[in-house]
């Protein structure tokens, strides 16, 4: 299993350590709800040194990444960022992806599980005007989520970071070690994600720690972006669901020219998607999980959808789930999901769960 | 985090005989392996159950696990308590974090659970 250079620091800090995408990753430090609070109101920090980090280059770069992504890169200026998708011809979805444009470059952030598939895809699709480099050699991450982020941040970098707006990036010093800072992150709080060399991942680490962030492992990462809303890979997305049915159609530009994934995409506005992405709010104890199934009513054979991620809010201090729901035109009030024996009714709502 | 005066099972209960009762819960290890505890489904007084049969679920933020009793019985008590404070089994899961309390059917049944050194040893591999 791959590990990243704070793996010392993780088992220091006793977390409980899985694997994740083929990485030895931190679950969870002092638990997950006491992580998921820590973002919630003051300052997280997590490690995603397991992300694939890619540098697309060369003097096609902008024309091969804009046939192959769902999102208009013409949007995009030096230092800004966008969130993106690669669809495969029938418009399901090889990954979702931040991309940054930077002087020299595209900085492509892609989901740890899927980066040798999306090296793959785009090494086989691009001209040959394009370099496209894996950085996972050198480079780590790491991501400063919450209210508190930017108190914990400022007293470490000697630049000014309140210029740093949502989903711009800077290069800037912290507590000596160069990184690429952006305004992003995956929990639905304020944040900032660091990408930077190996050697420096302690020095910042640690460095935040003092400041006052808490360390956060995985399984707050999950609850944090499913009370967000925030579709993942390999529940949400996959290969045969489009972002149009996951509910981001704003990042599908049709107007910006041929991409691919775009006529069956189109086809499948004209036509009607098969299924859409709701959220479901349970007053049962019961915990919904991925793959179960959702019943218009009590006493129904048929599943009319099926749960892509559950988890028990924190927040809400309810269970939450994410769904399909192929009667969406209906504009179901509730619906009913099948817990072992039991049908647990939950309220339709609109997501997210959490909005700061 | 072993107490010597527990039986276990291979599926991380103990139980605890006191005479023709028996306390059953779930061990520290099973605990931490689950997590942040967030519901615990316990059966009613009185139902019967036979030994390692599943008596009720364990749900942590992150999964859900089966609970099987170690020794068959009739349960005569349930930890209501977890109800509302399933995190209970996180904080102290030998002793306010009991789930059932069971009249055994055969005692004896106890006996062929694991000690805690043999408990010990299967966790140490």
């Amino acid at each position: 299993m791959k590990q990243t250079p704070l793996h010392r620091n993780h088992l220091l800090l006793k977390a409980k350590m899985v694997e994740f995408g083929g990485w030895e990753m931190p679950l969870s430090y002092a638990g997950i709800i006491s992580e998921h609070q820590a973002v919630r109101t003051s300052a997280g920090l997590f490690d995603i040194g397991h992300m694939g980090q890619i540098k697309v280059s060369g003097s096609d770069a902008f024309s091969s990444l804009q046939l192959l992504t769902c999102n208009n890169l013409s949007l995009l200026s030096p230092y800004k960022g966008q969130y993106s998708v690669l669809c495969n011809e029938r418009g399901g979805t090889i990954d979702d992806l931040f991309i940054y444009q930077l002087p020299d470059y595209f900085f492509v952030v892609a989901n740890a599980s899927n980066t040798e598939k999306v090296l793959n895809w785009l090494r086989s699709r691009v001209t040959p005007y394009t370099q496209i480099d894996h950085l996972e050699e050198t480079n780590a991450a790491l991501s400063l989520q919450g209210p508190k982020a930017a108190a914990v941040l400022q007293p470490l970098c000697n630049t000014d970071i309140t210029g740093i707006k949502r989903n711009l990036s800077m290069r800037i010093t912290v507590k000596g070690v160069p990184v690429l800072v952006t305004k992003t992150g995956y929990t639905g709080e304020d944040g900032f994600e660091f990408f930077f060399e190996k050697a420096g991942a302690k020095q910042l680490w640690e460095g935040l720690i003092d400041k006052g962030a808490i360390p956060c492992g995985l399984g707050a990462r999950d609850t944090l972006r499913l009370e967000a809303g925030l579709p993942l890979y390999g529940h949400e997305y996959n290969d045969e669901t489009s972002p149009l049915e996951v509910g981001y159609k704003w990042a599908v530009k049709m107007d910006k020219g041929d991409f691919i994934g775009k006529e069956a995409l189109q086809k499948m506005e004209r036509e009607g998607l098969p299924q859409k992405l709701f959220g479901l709010v349970f007053d049962s104890k019961v915990i919904p999980r991925q793959g179960f199934s959702v019943f218009k009513d009590v006493g129904e054979k048929e599943p009319i959808g099926t749960v892509t991620s559950g988890t028990f809010s924190p927040t809400l201090k309810r269970p939450i789930a994410m769904a399909f729901l192929k009667n969406y035109r209906e504009n179901p009030k509730e619906v009913y999901v099948k817990i072992r024996d039991v049908l647990a009714k939950a309220e339709v709502i609109a997501l997210p769960f959490y909005k700061k | 985090m072993i107490p010597e005066n527990l039986k276990y099972s291979k599926e991380h209960e103990w139980v605890k005989v006191e005479g023709e009762t028996a306390l059953v819960g779930i061990t520290h290890h099973a605990q931490d392996a689950l997590g942040d505890l967030v519901y615990i489904e316990l059966p009613k007084v009185g139902a019967k159950l036979s030994s390692m049969q599943e008596f009720g679920v364990a749900e942590s933020v992150k999964t859900v696990s089966t609970l099987y009793c170690p020794v068959g019985g009739e349960v005569v008590a349930v930890n209501e308590e977890l109800k509302a404070k399933p995190e209970i089994v996180n904080e102290d899961p030998y002793e306010k974090g009991w789930m059932l309390k069971v009249k055994m059917s055969s005692p004896a049944e106890a006996g062929i659970l694991l000690s805690a050194k043999e408990y010990g040893a299967l966790l140490a591999k």
